[in-house]
């Protein structure tokens, strides 16, 4: 069930060792990990978590598909303790499907200071399965949870797949059943207050206030993440250069200078601006994990529902919005919780305009380049507010076209968790490692072929006009010219399509140069109407094949792909005609 | 006590479900937060330009539109 810190739980049980498989029968990936159990190797599959098992989003069939093709050896239920009340009768209905099965009340703790009393043998009868008690957050119980499932394990002969699917029928009457079981096991003061979540919400929910405090909270993550990276990121830019200076430089005597060029000029270079965001990356998914794990998420889901109804959207497509900033990818295979149609593809549409860390980095480098330092965190401010402005405009010009039907809005607002420091960090290295690996994926090959577009065919001036680059520059000019953007740059912008990690990378190669030597070349051959400009069209177009490959995954359409890639192309080219064409009319 | 929706009751005011007009998914999903007939519902507050109820459902609290709250009957308590 959802908010029973169920990936905790199994991020505990696991070691944190998750990674995606395929699975049969399912399109998405889920995450699982192979665990030593007594004697045995035992694989570790995280389902999504559901509400129930009738239900019509995709969560709930992939669990039911997934139940229903894969021999489960055993089934291990988490539960909220604190809401046991709720839980109960899916509880039910999952350990009468006939698997192995343990239930884990999570939060034992927390369930503690609430006052509620489990009668766990009671509990289990009812069930008809092992009940044990744990936190995930803190860790207790978990040596016991780990006995107990390895002794339910060996009790039982591996899963019959037949057999199985033919008791796969739930029952109505089992809910009436849950209620007794629950007056018989369990007791609940009669109020139940999460006091300091009230208080918290009276505040954080207020009519008047929730709004501005929630633009406040987002322009403070903002600011602490560019005044504590800043710093950060020029330390790592002077080591990168250190490194450079002391023990690359002198390779030069050594390999020949083609080698030389494409190793040090090319994939070093490239790599180390990109490298030197990476604090700035972490800082960022910090916050952005803090916010996730506190519950604040569907209290802005509340707060800006009404706003979104107006575009032809929910609460929740905000919430995504926001996810996006982080990467855009998982906020789109987030909108899988939508059952309309409609509503999910126009969520799907307006995503892809989240100005998601890749983008982020090039907008620092830029505008801390082009921009006094008073100037920069405006600069950047008003490319997030463009990003949503963009983004909400999407929305109004094609719901009535894509046809968002409404559907009914219920989410749990789950009490306020404090995260603790370790999951904190937890989430966020997720991130970076996801960062990273994608970074090893696309920019190293990325910045190679740029370096050797650039210096091919031989004997052509490095970056030059008569390079194969610039060959390809010379034919994107005439459409990049009246938007400030110069055949160098269109390079550039020809290899963002692939991700927008590359885009430093590139330029770095393209100019040859790399960190502030590069940063004073950029200041000198572009205005600040030719930057914004630029990053204007950075912001708008395609993010990277990534979005467009997940937009043709969850959409499984290919005409609504491309309608989206076509779009923002067009989207990004007419908002930064205006604005450039607009500054120079009007002299600057 | 008075049968009214529950997008009608003020804000606070406890009510006790009678009945449920929903359409098939979505009554399966209020069910599985916790939406039953005879459970004690109560409105707490309400987002700013018409926007959704927070509603307390025995120890869950949830959000939802104003016109979805309207298909759930309830017994209002004063």
């Amino acid at each position: 069930m959802p908010n029973t810190g169920k990936s905790t739980f199994f991020n505990r049980l696991t070691g944190a060792s998750a990674r995606i498989g395929n699975w049969p029968g399912i399109t998405v990936d889920l995450l699982s990990a192979k665990i030593l159990l007594g004697a045995e190797m035992v694989e570790v599959v995280d389902l999504p978590g559901l509400y129930d098992l009738h239900g019509f989003a995709e969560d709930e069939q992939v669990v039911r598909r997934f139940l229903q093709n894969n021999p489960v050896d055993l089934l291990c239920l988490i539960l909220n303790a604190t809401q046991i009340d709720q839980q109960l009768p899916l509880t039910l209905q999952l350990c009468r499907l006939g698997l192995p099965a343990v239930a884990v009340l999570n939060m034992a703790d927390e369930a503690e200071r609430l006052g509620i009393r489990f009668d766990t043998g009671a509990l289990a009868a009812g069930l008809g399965c092992p009940v044990c008690h744990v936190s995930a957050k803190y860790g207790q119980g978990f040596p016991e949870t780990r006995d107990t499932l390895r002794r339910v394990l060996g009790q039982y002969p591996p899963t019959d797949l037949q057999a199985l699917q033919a008791d796969f029928a739930a029952d109505e009457a089992l809910i009436a059943e849950a209620e007794k079981l629950l007056a018989r096991s369990v007791t609940i003061p009669r109020i139940l207050e999460h006091d300091l979540t009230e208080r918290i919400d009276r505040i954080v929910l207020h009519p008047l206030l929730g709004i501005p405090l929630f633009l406040i909270a987002l322009f403070v993550l903002f600011q602490a993440v560019y005044t504590l990276g800043g710093p950060l990121q020029d330390g790592m830019a002077w080591l990168l250069t250190e490194f450079r200076d002391l023990a690359l430089a002198p390779l030069r005597a050594i390999l020949p200078g083609w080698l030389y060029g494409l190793l040090v000029e090319g994939l070093y270079d490239g790599l180390g601006t990109v490298a030197s965001f990476v604090p700035i990356i972490v800082l960022f998914f910090l916050g952005m994990a803090l916010v996730e794990d506190s519950g604040y998420l569907s209290r802005i889901a509340f707060l800006m529902d009404a706003l979104m109804a107006k575009l032809g959207l929910d609460g929740r497509g905000f919430v995504m919005l926001l996810m996006g900033f982080g990467c855009n990818v998982p906020a789109l295979m987030g909108t899988r919780v939508m059952r309309s149609r409609g509503l999910r593809l126009l969520t799907m549409l307006i995503i892809p305009f989240s100005l998601c860390s890749a983008r982020l980095q090039v907008f620092v480098f830029l505008t801390t380049a082009l921009f006094s330092p008073a100037q920069a965190p405006v600069v950047l401010f008003a490319l997030y507010v463009l990003s949503f402005l963009t983004a909400f405009a999407t929305a109004l010009l094609f719901k009535s076209r894509i046809g968002a039907a409404t559907e009914p809005l219920l989410i749990e607002l789950p009490p306020y968790r404090l995260p603790t420091l370790g999951q904190v960090a937890l989430r966020a290295w997720h991130e970076v490692h996801h960062f990273l690996s994608r970074a090893s994926r696309f920019i190293i090959a990325g910045v190679v072929m740029i370096w050797l577009l650039t210096h091919l065919p031989p004997g052509a001036t490095a970056g030059g006009p008569d390079t194969l680059a610039g060959l390809f520059g010379g034919w994107l000019e005439p459409l990049l010219r009246p938007i400030g953007i110069d055949q160098r740059m269109a390079v550039v912008l020809l290899f963002g399509f692939v991700a927008k990690e590359i885009v430093l990378g590139a330029m770095a190669v393209v100019y040859g140069l790399e960190g502030d030597a590069l940063a004073q070349l950029m200041a000198q051959q572009m205005d600040w109407a030719q930057a914004f400009s630029f990053m204007l069209f950075t912001l708008l177009y395609t993010p990277c094949l990534s979005t467009v490959a997940t937009l043709r995954g969850e959409s499984r359409s290919l005409a609504f792909t491309g309608f989206s890639i076509a779009w923002s192309l067009a989207l990004a080219w007419l908002v930064s005609l205006v604005f450039y064409q607009g500054a120079r009319l009007l002299g600057f | 006590m008075t049968m009214v929706r529950l997008s009608e009751l003020a804000m606070g005011q406890q009510g006790i479900i009678e009945d449920m007009d929903a359409e098939e998914p979505f009554r399966q999903r209020l069910q599985a937060l916790g939406f039953r007939v005879g459970k004690e519902v109560r409105p707490i507050r309400q987002a700013l330009f018409g926007g959704p109820l927070q509603v307390r459902v025995g120890s869950v609290n949830v959000i939802l539109r104003r016109n979805d709250a309207a298909l759930i009957h309830v017994w209002a308590e004063r």
